[in-house]
């Protein structure tokens, strides 16, 4: 397929301006030892109709028909209305660029401002940035940023419940600076993670938890938080599953200084992971140390409202090599999606489908009370920790009949290899928590 | 302050913020709590974990109240899809609509990032062809598709530059980066714990070797160079450039944001480049979103494929797998896998061009910035006469008697319907005005932009004020920019109740 206009006609008359004899003599100044083995051994192009076919029967080499699905551990399978994905892919907004020209950007820049809005209500903080490119990445961002807030404290403390590959991404950030260390917390006996010691605090610019956990756990961040303010760090959450927020006392409202999140549960495909969308939000002490872009309010020639990006002075473009962050493009779309979803379902409708997933995972749950028991004592939301005999047979077993047993817990902590990690949400009705049930029990005979 | 309640241009209906629309209790979509059973939050959750302000502040619209509100809001907006969009580095071609439909395949799109791997033997398919696809084009043979943008591949480049000195027990402290590079190449430099050593231009608007050779200290961990550079030349000198660098213990990063320019015509791994990171957002296609989601995939040279980010894929009998076990590797980057959905449009786009039509589509790219040029240069001025490649970068320095800046020029291009072409940017250029008009444009649509360009300067020249007050046809007059950031309003907050 070609997506170029240029006619025979047209080649040969701009030619003819440029005042060039061929296209070729428009790259002779490239040296031709780099020219001359510069050709691309690629397949030929084919038209449109042979590309979606190649296109679906690699798509269809996914999955399974009849499937049901209980994983979550960072990525959740969530409803998502007609209405979310037809806005979101109108081309007015996924073919503009970054809103340089705020008088013929409008649309992104308010839309923007909404989703700052509407994210730092959802995690009750003072203000939200535009958006980081995942949950991972914007909990990474968050610790340098408690390295700027609280220099001279050189160890960041992690709980050992958060995601391993949010910790992982924090460990590979942080290894550009070269006092810092990272520590990890453990974790105690009901699931929520063990207060670390006043002296490892006053030696740290942060310590970060989960919320929910990795174990879909819900900490208690308010009593944490007050501890780590005692010692002088900052406290941040990390929450991999935005929709437990509506049912939640928020980060803001527990008194936590930064509140990370994954956004894919709001109105994103699981798309195998990506792209996803980091929430970031802060205390409006730290706007001028915050990552990312921020769009503001302001007026027009004839006072009209209107938006525009703003604060740039913390960002590359700007301050280059003592920018707050390196991030350019971040996740304008899927924030403008999550924007839509967040207010198609709305605060009433949010609530409700919050509710739908808590009580769908207890009633699951309890449905596999035969099966297993649950690891971890501590209150959840959406998914759990399912200790059983043989987890490992037993997830083989089930997958054989198509019932993905949620995640295997024991690749990312040894100790618990007897458990799965089971998510249920919304889309998961009686009759799949009975397919899971089933299997489960079977898996061990 | 006046609510936008003016129509602001003909035909475009205002429209308040989401949160001044709708009525207390409304929803656009409720579901039923207890269709699956199960205790109330209530039952569960002790009162200290429980949301305390019942979700206050978010909205309460219905399902057309949403339609009309981003249906409305969308058409305030000037896209690629509208309009040419010339701006200089960010490559705004066509975003063809079959990459849209094939992303939303099911088997793509609801695919869970942690099933099994013989359940995602389709998609690790794709991304291995893609990966082999994107080899070819950098002549580099290490590859990882997980950077989610340009900034965040060059972090992951940097990233295995380090960890290929600290391997050789030096870890340096520096990094070359010429003066008109991209702001991402400094502050991605310094997120790795490097400082910044600027290398300015020669007369040609190019690096010099001998200026490069002076800099290469033993403190030097890399040189980061943008290839064709920001003013759209290439950098004549690059492989011996390269092989200097190389000398001196040193790693060549290339910045591959202008990648537009090169398919067909010369490769970086042949310059010597040990980096290479793609803009699938700019170069293949993948629309910018308003500011993403893009994926910045990283090529690498075989000294820095033991660096490259995990998980990574292995093929063994039983097909793809991930794998985390490369002891040298420098991390994981972000969660799962890389932004698939964003892998599958470029790949899709790569596969239906093929290597003749991605050459074809670089020799029209140049032969339209060409023709840019060529039209415009005597209307404003080239910043430098030496030959270009994609893109092309003019300056405001003949409409200084008028008063009239590059801003002004850029605003006043928003009344004749075009978006404006990067401006202020690169740096080393005062008053710069960078086009980039890609392959996609047709002669028809860039002789009206050069028309509409040199009818700006004739009418800086006859009544600068006009131009200088510009724009005057937009959805909303010039804004504020010092207001906002000198008293930031960064959400909305509902008005005090009325007495
Ligand atoms: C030359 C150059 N390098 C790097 C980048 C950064 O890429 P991204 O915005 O995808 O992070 C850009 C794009 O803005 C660019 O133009």
């Amino acid at each position: 397929m070609r997506f170029t206009p240029h006619t025979e006609g047209d080649v040969r008359a701009m030619l003819a301006t440029i005042g060039a004899e061929s296209v070729a003599a428009l790259v002779a100044h490239v040296p031709a030892a780099l020219r001359d083995v510069a050709a691309l051994r690629l397949p030929p192009g084919i038209d449109e109709r042979e590309v979606r076919a190649e296109m679906a029967s690699l798509a269809a080499a996914n999955g399974r028909p009849d499937a049901v699905v209980f994983l979550g551990a960072g990525a959740y399978p969530h409803f998502i209305p007609a209405a979310v994905e037809q806005l979101a892919g109108r081309a007015e907004f996924a073919t503009a660029y970054t809103p340089y020209q705020p008088e013929v950007s409008q649309g992104t820049l308010q839309v923007t401002f909404e989703f700052q809005t509407a994210i730092a209500a959802l995690t009750g903080m003072e203000l939200a940035n535009a958006g980081m490119y995942d949950g991972a990445t914007a909990a990474a961002e968050a610790v340098l940023m408690t390295q700027r807030l609280r220099p001279g404290r050189p160890l960041v403390a992690v709980s050992r419940a958060l995601h391993p590959q949010y910790r992982a991404v924090i460990a590979t950030y942080l290894a550009g600076l070269p006092d810092a260390e990272l520590v990890e917390v453990p974790y105690r006996e009901d699931g929520t993670t063990e207060l670390p010691s006043d002296a490892l605090l006053a030696r740290a610019s942060c310590l970060v938890l989960g919320y929910p956990n990795v174990f879909g756990a819900i900490e208690d961040l308010e009593h944490t938080a007050a501890a780590v303010h005692a010692a002088g760090a900052l406290a941040v959450s990390a929450t991999a599953e935005a929709l437990a927020l509506p049912l939640l006392r928020t980060p803001g409202g527990a008194g936590v200084d930064i509140a990370v999140a994954e956004g894919q549960s709001l109105g994103l495909p699981l798309a195998y992971g990506g792209p996803g969308l980091g929430l970031f939000a802060s205390r409006q002490s730290f706007v001028r140390n915050l990552p990312g872009r921020l769009v503001g309010e302001t007026v027009d020639t004839l006072g009209r409202r209107g938006y525009v990006l703003t604060l740039a002075t913390r960002e590359q473009h700007i301050r280059r090599e003592r920018a707050t962050s390196n991030i350019c493009t971040n996740h304008g779309l899927c924030a403008l999606q999550a924007t839509i979803y967040l207010s198609l379902l709305g605060r009433h409708g949010l609530r409700a489908v919050a509710e739908r997933n808590l009580r769908g995972a207890h009633a699951l749950a309890a449905r596999l009370g035969r099966a297993g028991r649950l690891r971890f004592a501590a209150p959840y939301f959406n998914e759990f920790v399912l200790e059983i005999r043989g987890a490992r047979r037993r997830w083989e077993t089930a997958l054989a009949d198509g019932v993905v047993a949620g995640l295997p817990l024991g690749d990312w902590y040894p100790e618990l290899e007897d458990c799965l990690l089971v998510c249920a949400t919304e889309l998961h009705d009686t009759a799949a928590h009975a397919r899971l049930a089933s299997a489960l029990e079977q898996g061990g005979t | 302050m006046e609510r936008p309640t003016a129509i602001l241009r003909p035909g475009l209906l205002p429209e308040p913020l989401i949160f001044e629309r709708g009525a207390p209790g409304r929803s656009g979509a409720l579901v039923d709590a207890a269709a699956a059973g199960g205790p109330e939050s209530s039952e569960v959750l002790p009162p200290a974990l429980r949301r305390e302000d019942d979700l206050a502040g978010l909205p309460e619209v219905s399902e057309l109240d949403v339609v009309r509100h981003f249906t409305r809001l969308s058409q305030w907006n000037f896209c690629a899809a509208t309009t040419l969009y010339p701006l200089g580095s960010c490559t705004m071609k066509y975003n063809p609509v079959m990459n849209e439909a094939v992303a939303h395949l099911s088997g793509f799109a609801d695919l869970h990032p942690l099933l099994p791997t013989s359940w995602t033997q389709g998609a690790m398919e794709l991304m291995a062809r893609l990966a082999d696809f994107l080899r070819e084009v950098s002549g580099l043979p290490g590859m990882t598709l997980q950077p989610a943008a340009g900034a965040h591949g060059e972090l992951t480049g940097m990233k295995m530059i380090r960890a290929y000195h600290v391997d050789r027990g030096d870890a340096r402290r520096r990094v070359l980066i010429p003066a008109s590079a991209h702001g991402t190449n400094p502050a991605s430099a310094a997120l790795c714990g490097y400082g910044v050593t600027e290398v300015p231009a020669n007369r040609e608007g190019m690096l010099d070797i001998e200026t490069v050779r002076r800099l290469l200290a033993s403190d030097v961990a890399a040189l980061m160079v943008t290839n064709p550079n920001t003013l759209g030349v290439f950098e004549r000198d690059i492989a011996a450039i390269g092989a200097a660098v190389h000398d001196a213990g040193a790693l060549l990063y290339c910045d591959g944001a202008n990648m537009n320019a090169l398919m067909g015509v010369a490769k970086p791994g042949d310059m010597g480049a040990d980096v290479l990171q793609f803009n699938l957002h700019k170069t293949f296609s993948t629309p910018h979103g308003g500011g993403g989601p893009g994926a910045g995939p990283v090529a690498v040279s075989a000294r820095l494929e033991e660096y490259l980010p995990i998980p990574r894929l292995v093929r063994d009998a039983s097909g793809w797998r991930w794998s985390d076990d490369f002891p040298g590797a420098i991390g994981r980057v972000r969660s799962f896998h890389g932004n698939f959905g964003m892998l599958v449009r470029a790949y899709c786009y790569m596969r239906a061009l093929g290597g003749d039509g991605l050459t074809d589509a670089t020799a029209m790219a140049v032969l339209n910035a060409n023709y840019v040029r060529a039209r415009l240069q005597g209307t404003y001025p080239l910043a430098y006469p030496t030959p270009s490649l994609h893109e092309c970068v003019f300056s405001d320095r003949d409409l200084e008697p008028t008063g009239v800046h590059t801003l002004d020029v850029a605003k006043r291009l928003l009344d004749y319907g075009f978006f404006a072409p990067t401006i202020y940017f690169p740096l080393v250029v005062p008053g710069a005005l960078m086009i980039e008009p890609t392959e996609t444009e047709s002669k028809e649509t860039l002789d009206e932009f050069v028309a509409a360009l040199e009818g700006i300067a004739a009418e800086a020249r006859r009544d600068p004020e006009m131009v200088k007050s510009a724009p005057h046809a937009t959805f909303v007059g010039r804004l504020d920019e010092t207001r906002a950031a000198r008293r930031p309003v960064l959400r909305w907050t509902p008005p005090e109740p009325e007495r």
